[in-house]
């Protein structure tokens, strides 16, 4: 039967009959919708949640409170206060000694060297440190909180089980027994982590910190900010308010749409060839990481400040013309002003992403392992999301949360880069 | 001087310039009552002494600066002794690594051959007599162009167009960054990929099925050979190219279509930046994710199942890839359905269609081309993906379709490949330039064919 035959009351039944599948379909539909948004939310809290719950127990470490003798036999037996001397003394010895002292009942060699473990390395470190810095401390006594290894670390902080075979959680059944007493006496506690914002990379996750990589990223992002900006908004002050029409600013353009979508890796390549390979800039510096964020930060900001010129209405360009103005003085006196804000936002959002970008970095050799803070732009350094790259790649159970507490250290600066933009955008966006 | 603090001392020297010029223009036109008598304002003749004073003199510094490293080796290479010019090039690329060491301070002289030793004594001499010459001569272009424009400022000196015709042209040179950039990125890699397609032809490396890129140090070695047949590369990319679409398409697209048909505003705007919130995670953030969350939990999954998955599965990565990409393909989703008219949508409920009848067949008909061209977008955003991959994928390439299996992609080649101390003329850092070359072509011919559907399409309703 052909369509075109049909009563109108057979169409009709036709149509009430198909509904229940329509109104079915309707709602699958639906239903496929909602299942899809919260995937993506579920997505969302899933890789937070485990980020968060791995990492933020970093800010917090155990320490050993130790009695430590500053003993002038151990650290200076000449008595003459030389400084090579007070450098070179043998500090662990200082650290082993107090140890003993809290545990006399221990002997044999290989008990006491599974007691010394307790203790990070870190800790004669900070004793050199305290008598260089004050040798008047020495044959005095004083009651000192030292880093605890991170085994000690990963233990009270319940990521190894207590109660794990001994081979799984890298401490014997008597060092977990002399953990215990520690705790009881209160020798042994979580207190806030100083050294992971205070030192530099480490082999020892306890000893391991931020600090270097941090500065590495601001020193590259403050190189790739006084570049990108400037460079970025004259370019976007040229191709609105002066290119000419003309077959080499449609190049341009094209170049910049094409060149935002260049995965980063490639920006690496060019960095590598060109900075590193031809003009011989030092490997590992920021200066380059710098140079090279800024080609990558440059397409972002561009077409940002585009946007931002494009907003401020065409009246203000044509009274300032009528004035009597010239181009420049126009643009310089009348229409940047105006567009500085939504210029910013984009600035703000092109240094966060260059902030989170690690490719392009590990290309020109910012990924080797330093411990020394860098102290400039020629140094060796490395940036944040790097050393989460690094840190994720090692064995130990305590590097795992150092690189969710960087993470998270990444992603609070982003978070306040992000926030910013949104605030100017919402303080000084103007509808004309 | 250093280079930092003489381009310091040339910006303070412009500043003078400009302050000396604004006063001169003054002075021409007997003082502020005359001012009405100059073409321009007296800080245009300022600017302009300012710029003469500056622009040629910080060129030549930067010129300079550029080329420093490679002339100076140039003339230290002239006057080496005999025994060290006859060194192999290997062997000389080490010698000039130990002289820039030992200029750069990070080897004291004493540790290194005295030859070298000397060498470094020599380049930081010229490195002295240069600066010096350099300081000399910028100092000297600057005062003489300040004294130069000084003396010609007069009352009808045009001073304002010639200020803003180099402002001007100053401006047209960011704009020129960008292609710069572009030239930059092609000269760099197709310059190394041609090395390295001369010493492994083109055909091999693009049709080759084996890739093993470790070359022997030594020529009597065991496997020297190497082996650069990129086809695993590219397949293993695909595979995970793919299982990230799988993800991202269907969850991107219907949670774009949920939000802009069906949620209430409120939900919206509450839902859409949490999503959007993924799009701003730093990548490393989900290799690491990839690493210590997905994969070990797809690994007890599998072997729930019986099913063996590799510690660092193509599934992994993939995944997680996927999930990167959602927001990229819902905000552009959403864009292109936001897009199409309302009346459209009016004329399909008119004839009796349900909600999901209008979407399916009216609005994402019309948004299809926009849709298309995100979805391109984001396969380019997927291919050229580094360090999700890096650490979540493998390295050793095998080809193979099985999503449970490891495989390796090109961006993690290139990674494994330069990162390092390497030479640069070896085969193996320059098949990452080769791996480099095909990545850029790759997803510029995505990201031009995406424009051109897009941009197709937005002029339907304009």
């Amino acid at each position: 039967m052909s369509s075109t035959n049909r009563t109108a009351a057979e169409t009709q039944a036709l149509v009430t009959r198909s509904l229940a599948r329509r109104y079915r379909a309707e709602r699958r539909f639906r239903f496929y919708g909602l299942t899809a948004v919260l995937a993506g939310l579920v997505f969302v809290v899933f890789l937070f949640g485990t980020i968060f719950a791995q990492g933020l127990s970093v800010f917090q470490q155990s320490y050993v409170k130790i009695e430590v003798f500053y003993d002038p036999e151990i650290i200076d037996p000449a008595g003459t206060r030389n400084p090579d001397d007070l450098v070179t003394a043998d500090y662990q010895a200082l650290v082993r000694a107090s140890l003993k002292a809290r545990f006399p009942e221990i002997e044999g060699r290989r008990d006491l060297r599974e007691l010394y473990g307790l203790v990070s390395s870190a800790a004669s470190i900070e004793l050199q440190q305290r008598i260089t810095s004050d040798p008047s401390a020495i044959g005095t006594r004083e009651t000192r909180w030292v880093l605890a290894d991170d085994t000690v670390d990963m233990l009270i902080k319940g990521r190894v089980a207590r109660n794990a075979p001994e081979d799984e959680r890298r401490l014997s059944d008597q060092q977990v027994n002399w953990i215990a007493a520690l705790e009881r006496d209160g020798a042994l506690a979580l207190r806030f982590n100083r050294a992971f914002f205070s030192n530099g990379d480490s082999r020892d996750p306890e000893q391991a910190g931020v600090r270097g990589a941090l500065i590495g990223s601001l020193l590259t992002l403050f190189i790739t900010l006084v570049l990108s900006f400037p460079i970025g908004v004259g370019a976007a002050v040229y191709l609105e308010e002066f290119a000419p029409r003309n077959r080499l600013t449609d190049i341009i353009e094209v170049n910049i749409n094409n060149l935002a979508a260049v995965p980063s890796i490639v920006f690496g390549l060019l960095g590598l060839a060109m900075f590193i390979g031809f003009f011989g800039l030092p490997r590992s510096a920021p200066l380059v990481g710098g140079f090279v964020l800024t080609l990558l930060t440059l397409p972002t900001i561009i077409i940002a400040s585009r946007a931002a010129l494009k907003a401020v209405p065409p009246s203000i360009r044509e009274a300032a013309l009528g004035m009597g103005a010239s181009r420049l003085q126009m643009v310089a006196h009348h229409v940047l002003p105006l567009a500085v804000p939504g210029m910013l936002t984009g600035a703000i959002i092109g240094m966060a992403r260059a902030l989170g970008e690690s490719a392009p970095l590990l290309m020109i050799g910012m990924v080797a392992f330093i411990v020394e803070v860098p102290q400039g732009v020629f140094d060796p350094a490395t940036a944040l999301p790097v050393q989460v790259f690094l840190w994720s790649d090692l064995p130990e159970r305590g590097f795992i949360e150092r690189t969710s507490g960087a993470i998270i250290v990444l992603l609070l600066f982003l978070l306040v880069m992000n926030a910013t933009a949104v605030l100017l955008r919402n303080k000084f966006e103007k509808r004309w | 001087m250093t280079p930092s603090i003489l381009i310091i001392s040339l910006l303070l020297l412009s500043f003078i310039a400009y302050q000396l010029g604004k006063a001169r223009s003054l002075t021409v036109v007997g003082g502020a009552r005359g001012i009405r008598n100059l073409h321009s304002l007296p800080g245009h003749y300022g600017l302009l002494t300012a710029l003469w004073c500056g622009l040629p003199a910080l060129l030549v510094v930067l010129v300079w600066l550029a080329v420093q490293d490679q002339v100076l080796i140039a003339l230290i290479s002239a006057q080496l002794p005999p025994e060290v010019r006859s060194l192999g090039s290997d062997q000389f690329v080490l010698f000039l690594n130990d002289l820039r060491n030992v200029v750069a301070g990070n080897i004291p002289a004493s540790q290194v051959s005295p030859a070298t030793a000397a060498a470094a004594a020599e380049y930081l001499r010229l490195q002295g007599v240069a600066r010096l010459a350099l300081t000399a001569l910028a100092f000297a272009l600057g005062i003489v162009a300040m004294l130069v424009v000084r003396g010609r400022i007069r009352a009808d000196l045009r001073a304002r167009n010639s200020v803003e015709r180099v402002l001007e042209g100053l401006l047209f040179l960011c704009s020129l960054v960008a292609v710069l950039t572009t030239i930059g990125i092609i000269l760099s890699v197709v310059f190394e990929a041609t090395r390295f397609f001369g010493i492994v032809p083109a055909q091999e490396f693009l049709f080759g099925t084996k890739w093993s890129p470790q070359m022997a140090i030594r020529a009597d070695q065991v496997g020297s050979s190497g082996a650069f047949g990129a086809v695993p590369l590219f397949a293993g990319t695909l595979l995970i190219s793919a299982i990230a679409m799988l993800v991202a398409v269907p969850i991107g697209l219907f949670s774009a279509i949920y939000l802009a048909e069906y949620a209430p505003s409120k939900v919206r705007s509450v839902v859409k930046p949490l999503l959007e919130v993924l799009a701003g995670v730093p990548t490393v953030v989900y290799g690491f994710f990839a690493v210590t969350t997905v994969g070990p939990l797809l690994r007890t999954a599998g072997e729930s199942m019986g099913l063996s998955v590799a510690g660092e599965s193509a599934l992994a990565a993939g995944l997680v890839m996927g999930i990167m990409i959602i927001p990229f393909v819902s905000s552009l989703a959403d864009d292109m359905i936001t897009a199409v008219p309302q009346s459209l949508r009016d004329g399909a409920y008119a004839l009796g269609a349900t909600r999901s009848e209008t979407i399916k067949q009216v609005v994402l008909r019309a948004a299809l081309p926009g849709i298309v061209g995100g979805v391109l977008l984001a396969i380019s955003r997927a291919i050229g993906e580094t360090m999700i991959v890096v650490m979540a994928a493998g390295l050793a390439a095998n080809l193979t379709a099985n999503p449970l299996e490891a495989v390796t992609t090109v961006t993690v080649q290139i990674v494994t490949l330069l990162v390092g101390d390497q030479e640069f003329d070896s085969p193996k850092t320059l098949a990452a330039f080769a791996l480099g070359l095909v990545l850029f072509i790759v997803t510029l011919v995505l990201n031009v064919i995406a424009l051109y559907v897009v941009r197709k399409y937005r002029e339907q309703y304009e």
